[in-house]
């Protein structure tokens, strides 16, 4: 068994299992988180997404749902189940060390 | 004299205006309420349709016989509203102006949102049981019906009442066994959230109940396509469930004169504050029932909780004072699970459906997230309670805001 060591396990969560504290993330942290969601590698097109959900959060107080994120984000619905599968919206706002998503309920 | 519009006479709009005539002076106020129907569709009772249990008439009224005597009726499309100059434009130019606003629009189901669902075997072998138009097509489909593959799909949330898909798909295994046809119905329930339901400790239970009653579950399931040929749908993530006959629950969205008058958001909701309900943004405009953003359950027993708060919250507005009251995202379901038995559940923003007793603590007559008769005759009786008390905006024996009493942590 691989006993996981990574820091984020440490940091403190929401119910959801979001990072409490927004303060806590950093480019490394996202890294591990995506790990949990079996994201492997974070490539450019995670980036952008992740990028422009913190903007949205900044700007609006709540992570953008699923369907802001296709029509705003420049990312195809196709290609963001790609990138984050099953859940775009909950996942990359999970790695982008945001509450999940009012929307998502 | 001052002015009051509500838009839409569904549930809430109805209940609105039955509670406001009843308080407001008559020699200081006008009030108008607008609606492009003239029937009441009593939707609860959609879902019973296509087992046979409840035929059209069952469902429907006329709105008139729920308005009070005097009222001003207005029965027309709405174009859009204006915010900035109080008025509402409807369809035929017509120009309502008004001191207060009460967005009562609703939601609607928009099954042209997703690839090849309304084009090609919608009502011959793919329906929706959210308008009566499609629970009655379903009623003649499966009257001859043979068996085969049903599927029970959610598109995506929210949706009103989140329980009818399970209770469809309860009912389905109760209506099947009953015409001895049950072994050969194949019942798969697929849904985008990662379980049953949308709260952790109902969802565990209902999920035990899909299991136990040999329905088949698929969750996480983000519909990209219908596909008319090959009878399927196909996910996002290119995963494919094979169908007889869909029974979907296609997008719901608000009202169009919602996003003509930019007051919605991407699904046309109007953006509204949680506990005051008035509209963020605005200080003359509440917005009740389906047609808000509220993370709560869009139901009718929402919009009958949210309703005494929003007479408060309205008296106290027009007074000039701050609302006071604060809505706590109550929500009260019956969830019919088939052979004559029912589950209730009572839940709010922060709490999650417990078990217990409800409404008296310890006593009922009702059990939460358990299965009795009892809770099935709860959602037979309440029919009756909806056309004779609830849409006239009288008082029904349970509190606005949810209490912990009876229920067992």
């Amino acid at each position: 068994m691989v006993v996981a060591t990574s820091p984020a396990m440490t940091l403190a969560r929401d119910a959801d299992g979001n990072l409490a504290n927004r303060a806590d993330w950093t480019k490394e942290i996202a890294v591990q988180l995506a790990m949990e969601e079996g994201i492997t590698e974070l490539t450019d097109r995670h980036w952008l997404v992740i990028t422009y959900m913190k903007e949205q959060f900044e700007a609006k107080g709540d992570a953008p749902s699923i369907r802001k994120l296709t029509k705003e984000s420049g990312v195809e619905t196709k290609e963001l189940y790609a990138l984050f599968p099953k859940g775009p919206a909950k996942k990359a706002a999970k790695i982008a060390g945001l509450p999940k998503p009012k929307g998502c309920i | 004299m001052k002015k009051l519009v509500i838009l839409g006479a569904g549930t809430a709009g109805t209940m609105m205006l039955n509670k406001l005539s009843n308080v407001l002076d008559k020699n200081e106020w006008q009030i108008t309420i607008v609606d492009q129907h003239e029937t009441h569709y009593y939707q609860p009772g959609f879902l019973f349709i296509p087992f046979g249990i409840y035929q059209r008439k069952d469902v429907v009224k006329p709105k008139r016989d729920f308005f009070p005597t005097g009222a001003n009726v207005v029965m027309s499309e709405i174009d859009r509203i204006e915010p900035e100059k109080n008025q509402v434009i409807l369809k035929n130019n017509v120009v309502l102006p008004y001191d207060y606003l009460i967005i009562a629009t609703g939601a609607q189901i928009r099954p042209e949102e997703v690839e090849g669902m309304k084009n090609g075997q919608w009502h011959k072998s793919i329906f929706d049981f959210y308008t009566v138009e499609g629970a009655c097509a379903l009623a003649d489909f499966f009257k001859h019906w043979e068996g085969g593959k049903l599927v029970v799909h959610v598109t995506e949330m929210p949706i009103k009442c989140p329980v009818a898909p399970l209770e469809f798909a309860f009912l389905a295994d109760s209506y099947f066994t009953e015409r001895g046809m049950r072994d050969k119905v194949d019942i798969t329930f697929v849904t985008p959230l990662p379980g049953a339901f949308t709260k952790p400790r109902a969802s565990s239970i209902l999920g035990d109940f899909l299991n136990k009653k040999n329905i088949h579950l698929t969750s996480e399931f983000n519909i990209a396509r219908v596909d008319n040929e090959a009878k399927r749908i196909v996910s996002w993530d290119e995963v494919e469930v094979p169908f007889d006959v869909l029974v979907t629950i296609p997008t719901n969205m608000g009202d169009p004169a919602i996003q003509r008058s930019g007051l919605g958001d991407e699904l046309n909701f109007v953006p509204t504050d949680k506990n005051t309900l008035v509209a963020e943004g605005q200080k003359n405009i509440f917005v009740i029932g389906d047609a808000t953003n509220l993370p709560s359950s869009k139901a009718g027993s929402v919009a009958h909780f949210e309703a005494d708060i929003l007479l408060e919250n309205f008296m106290s507005v027009v007074e000039g004072r701050a609302p006071s009251q604060k809505f706590d995202g109550h929500a009260n379901c019956f969830i019919e699970s088939g052979f004559g038995k029912g589950i209730l559940i009572d839940f709010n923003y922060d709490t999650e459906p417990l078990p217990g007793k409800f409404p008296l603590p310890g006593v009922g007559p009702f059990s939460l997230l358990e299965e009795t008769k009892m809770n099935h005759y709860g959602k037979v009786m309440f029919r009756w309670m909806y056309w004779n008390f609830l849409l006239k905006g009288q008082e029904l024996p349970v509190e606005s805001n949810m209490t912990m009493a009876g229920k067992r942590m």
